[in-house]
Order: C-alpha cells, then sequence, then structure tokens
C-alpha cells in the first residue's frame, strides 16, 4: 500500500510549521512520529496534499518539572516518556501508560503530541491525560493558549485543535505519591485496548478521576464514576456506573454489552489499586 | 525531493517522491532486499530496521522521515564477513527455520539488547511483541536472544 501522493515540506521550527499549516490550510497535516498518519495515508483513508514534518524539532522534545506540573514536549516520544525518572516519580501514570502502547519499534517513533492530537478513543496516553486533569498547549498564528483536556477531545478523531494550531506541550499536575491505575484489556500483547480504565487518585482533594478507553467516539471522563466517588460511594458502587453516559463501538472484539461490562470490571480493578 | 542518509555506513543520496515509504526505498532503490515486507500495516516486525540505533518499522516511515539518519539494515550487521553475535547466536540456536521473520527479529533483538543488555526471558519475549514469526519459532528464538546476550554482556545470565 502506497500512500497517495503528496507533497512534503520539513519544518525548522515551530513557528515555521504554523506558517506552513496557515499558507496551505486544510489541505495540509502536521506529520510527527507518522505511526497513526502513515497507515492512515497508506488505507488512503487521509489523502492530504501537504505533509509538514516536525519530527525533528529537537526543541519540543522535553520532559521538564514546571513546578506544580511537569511540562512535557510535543514531540517526545512514548519510549522516552517511559523511561523518564522525572515522570515515574512525579506523574507515574503517563510513563507507565506509554510503556503500554504498540510495540518498542511503535513507541520509539510515535509522539505524545501525536497520540493527543489523532485523538483516537482507543488510544492509551489520552486517557492517562485526562485522568491526570493535565492540559495541552497549542501554538497558533495569534499566539498560545492552554486547553484542558477535559475540552479537548471534541468528536470521532476531531480535537479542539484548529488547523493552523500546532500543539507544543503537554503539562501534567504531579501526582507525587498519589494512587493511580491503569487497566488494558486487549488478547495480543501489542494490540489497542478493547476497553481501558485510567484512574488517578488526586492528592489535593479533588477526589479520584477515572478515564475510558474505546467506550465511546472520543477519549473520555467517567463523571458518572466521578461523582458517585466524591459524592461518598464505595469503588464497588461507583464502578457499577462505568457505563452510564457512554456509546461503546461494536466490532469482532466485542458487543457493546460486552464492553460496558468490561468497562465496570476495569473501573472496579482501578480504584482498587489506586486505593479509592 | 533529495533525501540524504547514512546506510549501513555509506551515505546515500536520491530523488524519491514524498510519498516513497522507507522500506520501499531500501528495497527498490538500494536494491537492499534483506529487509522484509510482511503485512504491510505495521503489524508484522518483518520490516524492522534501526534508525540511529533504534529498531523502526520501515513501512511505517517515509524515506524522507529518515533524512539525515543513521540507518542500519540486516546487510549491516555482519561484520567483513564475521556474522554479528546475534546472527550467529540464531544460527546456533536454532531460531530461525523459513526466516522471512529473521532479519526484523535479529533488529529488534539487537536494539532491545542495547536497552537491556541483560533482559530477562519474559522481557525478550516482551521486548519482541511487535515481530510475529509465521512458523511461531518463538520458543529458539528467545533462546537465540538470551544467548547473544550471554555472549555480549560477559557471563550474562545464559
Ligand atoms: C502497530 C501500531 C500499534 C499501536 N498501538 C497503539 C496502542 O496500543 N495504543 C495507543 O495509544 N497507540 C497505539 N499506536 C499509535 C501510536 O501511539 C502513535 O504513535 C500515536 O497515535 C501518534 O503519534 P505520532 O507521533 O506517530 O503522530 P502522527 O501519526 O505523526 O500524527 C497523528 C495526528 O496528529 C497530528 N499531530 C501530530 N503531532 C501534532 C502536534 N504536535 N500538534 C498538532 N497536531 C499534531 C497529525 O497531523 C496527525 O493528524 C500504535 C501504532 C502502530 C503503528
Ligand atoms: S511489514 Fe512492516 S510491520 Fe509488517
Ligand atoms: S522463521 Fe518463518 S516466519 Fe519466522
Amino acid at each position: 500500500m502506497i500512500p497517495a501522493p503528496v507533497d512534503y515540506v520539513e519544518a525548522e521550527s515551530a513557528d515555521a510549521a504554523i506558517a506552513a499549516l496557515t499558507q496551505h490550510g486544510d489541505e495540509a497535516k502536521l506529520l510527527a512520529g507518522g505511526h497513526s498518519l502513515i497507515p492512515l495515508m497508506k488505507f488512503r483513508l487521509a489523502t492530504p496534499t501537504v505533509l509538514v514534518d516536525i519530527g525533528r524539532l529537537g526543541d519540543l522534545s522535553y520532559i521538564n518539572d514546571g513546578g506544580d506540573h511537569i511540562a512535557i514536549g510535543a514531540l517526545t516520544t512514548h519510549r522516552a516518556l517511559e523511561t523518564s525518572a522525572l515522570l515515574q516519580a512525579d506523574a507515574p501514570i503517563m510513563a507507565h501508560v506509554a510503556s503500554q502502547v504498540g510495540d518498542p519499534s511503535v513507541r520509539h517513533r510515535g509522539t505524545l503530541g501525536g497520540s493527543l492530537a489523532h485523538g483516537d478513543p482507543a488510544s492509551d496516553l489520552p486517557a492517562a491525560l485526562l485522568a491526570s486533569g493535565g492540559s495541552v498547549v497549542a501554538k497558533g498564528p495569534n499566539g498560545e493558549r492552554v486547553i484542558p483536556a477535559s475540552e479537548l477531545f471534541t468528536g470521532f478523531l476531531e480535537t479542539a485543535l484548529a488547523a493552523d494550531e500546532l500543539m507544543t506541550e503537554v503539562r501534567i499536575p504531579k501526582a507525587t505519591g498519589a494512587g493511580w491505575s491503569y487497566q488494558k484489556f486487549n488478547r495480543r500483547a501489542q494490540d489497542w485496548a478493547i476497553v481501558g480504565a485510567a484512574a488517578v487518585a488526586s492528592g489535593n482533594g479533588d477526589g479520584t478521576r477515572v478515564a475510558l478507553v474505546n467506550m465511546g467516539p472520543t477519549p473520555m471522563l467517567s463523571s458518572a464514576v466521578g461523582s458517585a466517588l466524591s459524592g461518598g460511594a464505595s469503588a464497588a458502587d461507583a464502578a457499577a456506573l462505568a457505563a452510564e453516559g457512554t456509546s461503546p463501538p461494536e466490532d469482532l472484539n466485542g458487543d457493546a454489552e460486552y464492553r460496558s461490562h468490561l468497562a465496570r470490571v476495569l473501573v472496579k480493578r482501578a480504584l482498587d489499586e489506586a486505593g479509592s | 525531493m533529495q533525501v540524504e542518509m547514512t546506510v549501513n555506513g555509506q551515505s546515500m543520496s536520491a530523488d524519491v517522491e514524498p510519498r516513497t515509504l522507507l522500506v520501499h526505498y531500501i528495497r527498490d532503490d538500494l536494491g537492499l532486499t534483506g529487509t522484509n515486507v510482511g503485512c504491510d500495516t505495521s503489524s508484522c516486525g518483518a520490516c524492522t530496521i534501526h534508525i540511529n540505533g533504534e529498531s523502526a518499522k520501515s513501512c511505517t516511515m517515509l524515506a524522507a522521515q529518515a533524512r539525515g539518519t543513521d540507518v542500519t539494515t540486516i546487510e549491516g550487521m555482519a561484520d567483513n564477513g564475521t556474522l554479528h553475535p546475534m546472527q550467529q547466536a540464531f544460527m546456533e540456536c536454532h531460531g530461525l527455520q523459513c526466516g522471512y521473520c529473521t532479519p526484523g527479529m535479529v533488529m529488534a533483538a539487537t536494539s532491545l539488547l542495547k536497552e537491556n543488555p541483560n533482559p530477562t526471558e519474559a522481557e525478550v519475549r516482551e521486548g519482541l511483541e511487535g515481530n510475529l514469526c509465521r512458523c511461531t519459532g518463538y520458543h529458539n528464538i528467545v533462546k537465540s536472544v538470551l544467548s547473544a546476550a550471554g555472549n555480549s554482556t560477559n557471563g550474562g545470565s545464559q
């Protein structure tokens, strides 16, 4: 399978990438690791006419201590997340979830920004961002804005990023010592989650955030579980509500009822492990 | 477009269409047919090569994305006719049957040992999760990697 003909521009800086997006409009697509976009282009499900390659923008690959949060450059690979001592200490769910993505070769190339901007409901890192209560920084022709995770995922493979915006940074509030869990259910090691559940018990009295993988058109927070927990429900009672407000997809791996069952079981396990 | 990269230690420069996949550039333009295409959907690992020493699936990369990098294919592993210790271990431990997955397995396994020089059996199995063997010779593949780890780490666990 070969992608349709396409023009290619290598951006030398974030600003150059934004200028190229502004110039080419909807026809252009950013290319980071390419591990979501290139498969789509090979199937010709995506046919951008211009690729703006940001894959080698080294200054957007970093993991820094930002005080109350960890600041992660959008071009940071899954491998770098997985092996970061800073993340393991202060936002351990991000390091762990990155280690659950695909296989080692995928993790060498795929980036955090690409995974979040792609917005696939079946992917792992969006759920970790949602459960962590993180945010992303979007940079466009008119400057920067911060988008909270809860407002990032707007539809199937759609995000709040505008066509001329570049995600530059991902911010994860520190959760040093807080309970957390990621439950990914699949049949073969390298596969995507049939259903997944991420939970982070925030240390600052915010309660526990629970996010679901592959339970609807977008990566999502479970508000039913969250509000039951803040209302004092037990983990078992809260987890029983995990399928509320979801619209799980149906495929060869399972129908909606099976996925709803998995969501309840995985959320219970996640809450138990996170100590909620 | 013009792309330059180093392949197996040699500087290469070619005029390719931007949509050219790295695996096609390697096989069709450079004639290095040791890198195989199995699934063509980034699942099987037959096309695994190294980009700057790290394993990558060359069916899921554009040649353009490798511009300026150091690419190693299976042809670059032996040193003047002397097999790489990983190749030698595959030979000694019967780590291949039909051989189709082998170049990718060797590339993934050497990348794994670079990151984890003395892996446990479970770590080898997990480290090779992105590489499929249709002959299902996993047992001897894992044995080969453990044996190579022993060789390259002065008396590792095997
Ligand atoms: C075999 C295989 C298995 C996989 N398994 C899993 C899995 O188990 N779990 C999982 O979560 N993921 C999985 N993935 C996907 C992987 O995580 C991808 O790396 C990730 O989804 C996309 O990151 P990328 O850097 O490759 O993005 P790209 O493919 O380059 O880009 C994806 C999209 O995001 C946009 N984009 C990229 N960067 C930015 C940015 N900085 N700002 C704005 N827009 C941007 C692009 O324009 C494009 O639309 C798998 C992929 C493969 C090939
Ligand atoms: S051919 Fe590239 S992973 Fe199968
Ligand atoms: S040896 Fe035949 S596919 Fe692995």
